[in-house]
């Protein structure tokens, strides 16, 4: 079930590189050098540098105490990507791909970006290598997080809000997407989660492994649960890949939204069905003709129709149970562990938070569950306290 | 033979290109896009190419783009597709070709909305993200029930490349002009006359080819077609017209427009 380099860009039968002809041979050329400096020294050696001295590895394991009290089950222990520069484990992908783009001679940097995590760690590793970026981000997110827009612009990042679609996630792709077939020769496409044609699954997995592997290094004895959410899905894949030999269980948490009997979720893998978008094939949210469903999440950085092929192929391989969680109980989650623990998490990790909850109250006391805290909520301060003062029974347990 | 082959072998003993006219299916309602169709015949157009919107055309530019994100919201569904199709058939016979987007057809299987396309009277299907790596069970269901299937390159395609995806195309083959989206350009680039150049011989008269993206004026057609072109596509310049012109009018204006291009393939 671990697959090291997906033949013909495939996991299992998920992924693939669904693109248009003019993109073939800037793919092609990408491979090609990924799987040169995949197993290159020095590369290495570099990146490894980068994410000690300036990206802030290895993130500790931190044992919540005051939660698993609360909760009274399994203990959980904490991932601290959100104390990563930047504020979220992106940066490990965005240092990789941005010194790949270096070496491939490519001054020029488009990426997308949902809540924005994407673009600042964008922007940040190309101001540190002295490359140019260009970000795309959904006029929707740029609404909701506007603190991140003026971040990437502070770096020195041009930011395009896309106004085309749905206006999110999912339309900055497409529209990065369009911007990379024009400008294919000086271009390089830094895509910031495990989705997208081949080599970027790969790829995007391989930046973010170093999250499971610190976990395993970290824990004294294999985890009994290790949980991530998923959006893209690429801090979710790095914390699973390294431990899918393993006995542990794993759990990813999709964003449910109002509920996935709703239409108002982003949960391809447990309601939606196989599908072609953004290059690969895998599950996705879609209407009876293909259409690709607009999608809700209280969390822009999962609000995302499709999911990483090697997701799709992990959940039809039975290794991995994603489950996903609601609104509700994200934000009870981020007011439980803010409480406890003095952690402030992202709303997209709120999610694995969630799910952590309501295991491990079923768990044994001397059982363990790490949960991959991809992200800070610095960012999203705004969003709960508006959702806070629409939704009175949650305000009563501040 | 399809019609399609039929249509350029009939052009060839006139020594004419064919003019590939697109317009987008229910865009901006079914009535218009009938309309828009019989201007199309009326002109001289010898192939149309009808668009069926995808939520997510990442191929597209922004006029393209327009028309898919109009006519899904005006409720166009593979249903109504596939009735303007059949009504376009019952009042002529020119092959009819559609573009859309892999997963229209991904959703219901390969085989089951070919043969429904077929059934319904299209000839040809172009997908501009269907990569000739992921073609085989695409072009092994078309093969079964006799469709087209017109593959892309672009002027980046390397020649081992372009051999491949010439061996899995049949109708014509579909050339990029430029390397971006759909959409007017301003001027003709000399890597697309290249391009052009090394496509038709690679083609070796097995397979005409035809270019787009970005062609839109007559003097557009005129430099394709003595550049070689076996065929030129006029697609986003057809959508501004419709989007420009009220509604009684649309017929007789594009068949205006597409008669003076039609008369630059001659």
């Amino acid at each position: 079930m671990k697959i090291g380099i997906p033949k013909d860009g495939r996991f299992g039968e998920f992924g693939g590189k669904y693109i248009p002809e003019t993109l073939a041979p800037a793919i092609e050329e990408l491979e090609k050098n990924y799987l040169k400096i995949r197993n290159d020294k020095n590369f290495k050696k570099e990146l490894g540098r980068l994410l000690i001295d300036y990206a802030g590895r290895p993130t500790p394991i931190y044992f919540a105490r005051n939660l698993t009290k609360t909760i009274g089950g399994a203990k959980i222990y904490l991932k601290r990507e959100d104390l990563l520069h930047g504020g979220a484990h992106k940066i490990n992908n965005t240092l990789g791909q941005a010194l790949l783009a270096k070496r491939m001679g490519k001054k020029r940097i488009i990426a997308e970006t949902g809540a924005g995590q994407h673009g600042v760690a964008t922007a940040m590793a190309c101001a540190s290598l002295g490359l140019k970026a260009e970000i795309y981000m959904g006029y929707v997110d740029t609404l909701r997080q506007k603190q991140n827009v003026f971040r990437m612009e502070l770096l020195g990042a041009k930011v395009h809000a896309v106004k085309s679609g749905s206006k999110t996630l999912k339309d900055a792709i497409n529209e990065a997407m369009r911007d990379w077939i024009t400008n294919v020769d000086s271009t390089y496409y830094l895509l910031g989660s495990a989705v997208g044609p081949h080599p970027y699954p790969l790829m995007v997995r391989d930046f973010q492994a170093v999250i499971g592997v610190e976990i395993k290094k970290q824990m004294k004895k294999i985890p009994n649960a290790v949980i991530a959410c998923v959006g893209g899905g690429s801090n979710a894949i790095g914390t699973f890949y390294p431990l899918i030999d393993t006995n542990a269980k794993i759990i990813g948490i999709e964003a449910g939204g109002k509920g996935v009997k709703t239409k108002l979720h982003s949960a391809p893998l447990t309601a939606g069905k196989k599908g072609v978008l953004h290059g690969m094939m895998t599950y996705l949210m879609q209407d009876k003709d293909g259409q690709i469903s607009e999608t809700h999440s209280i969390s822009a950085g999962l609000d995302y129709p499709g999911v990483g092929p090697e997701h799709a192929f992990l959940k039809d391989e039975n290794r991995v149970e994603y489950k996903a969680v609601t609104d509700d109980e994200v934000i009870d989650a981020f007011l439980i562990l803010t409480r406890t623990e003095g952690i402030i998490p992202a709303l997209e990790s709120a999610h694995a938070i969630a799910h952590a909850i309501k295991i491990s109250k079923k768990m044994k006391k001397t059982e363990s569950i790490v949960v991959t805290l991809s992200g800070r909520g610095d960012k999203d301060i705004d969003i709960v306290k508006e959702y806070l003062a629409k939704n009175v029974k949650n305000k009563r347990k501040i | 033979m399809s019609r399609i082959k039929e249509k350029f072998n009939q052009l060839k003993s006139k020594n004419e290109s064919a003019l590939i006219s697109y317009i987008m299916a229910g865009y901006p309602s079914e009535k218009i896009t009938l309309e828009a169709a019989r201007g199309l015949i009326q002109g001289g157009a010898d192939i149309i190419e009808l668009g069926f919107p995808f939520s997510d055309p990442i191929a597209d530019g922004p006029t393209i783009q327009m028309a898919s994100t109009e006519s899904l919201n005006s409720g166009t569904k593979i249903e109504n597709f596939f009735t303007i199709v059949k009504k376009i058939r019952k009042e002529s016979n020119i092959p009819l070709v559609l573009m859309t987007y892999t997963n229209i057809l991904y959703n219901q299987t390969y085989l089951k909305f070919i043969s429904r396309a077929k059934q319904a009277g299209i000839d040809g299907l172009i997908l501009p993200d269907m990569a000739i790596e992921e073609s085989k069970e695409y072009v092994r269901a078309a093969k079964k029930i006799g469709m087209d299937t017109i593959f892309l390159v672009s002027p980046n395609t390397e020649k081992d490349r372009l051999k491949q995806i010439i061996k899995s195309t049949s109708g014509f083959l579909y050339m990029v002009a430029v390397f971006g989206t759909t959409g007017v350009q301003t001027k003709i680039h000399k890597y697309t006359l290249d391009a052009l150049k090394n496509t038709k011989y690679a083609a070796k008269g097995k397979i005409p080819v035809g270019i787009g993206f970005g062609v839109s004026t007559e003097k557009d057609v005129q430099k394709y077609v003595s550049s070689g072109a076996d065929a030129v596509i006029v697609g986003s310049a057809n959508i501004k017209i419709i989007e420009n012109t009220p509604t009684n009018k649309v017929q007789t204006r594009i068949a205006t427009f597409t008669k003076k291009l039609k008369n630059k393939t001659r």
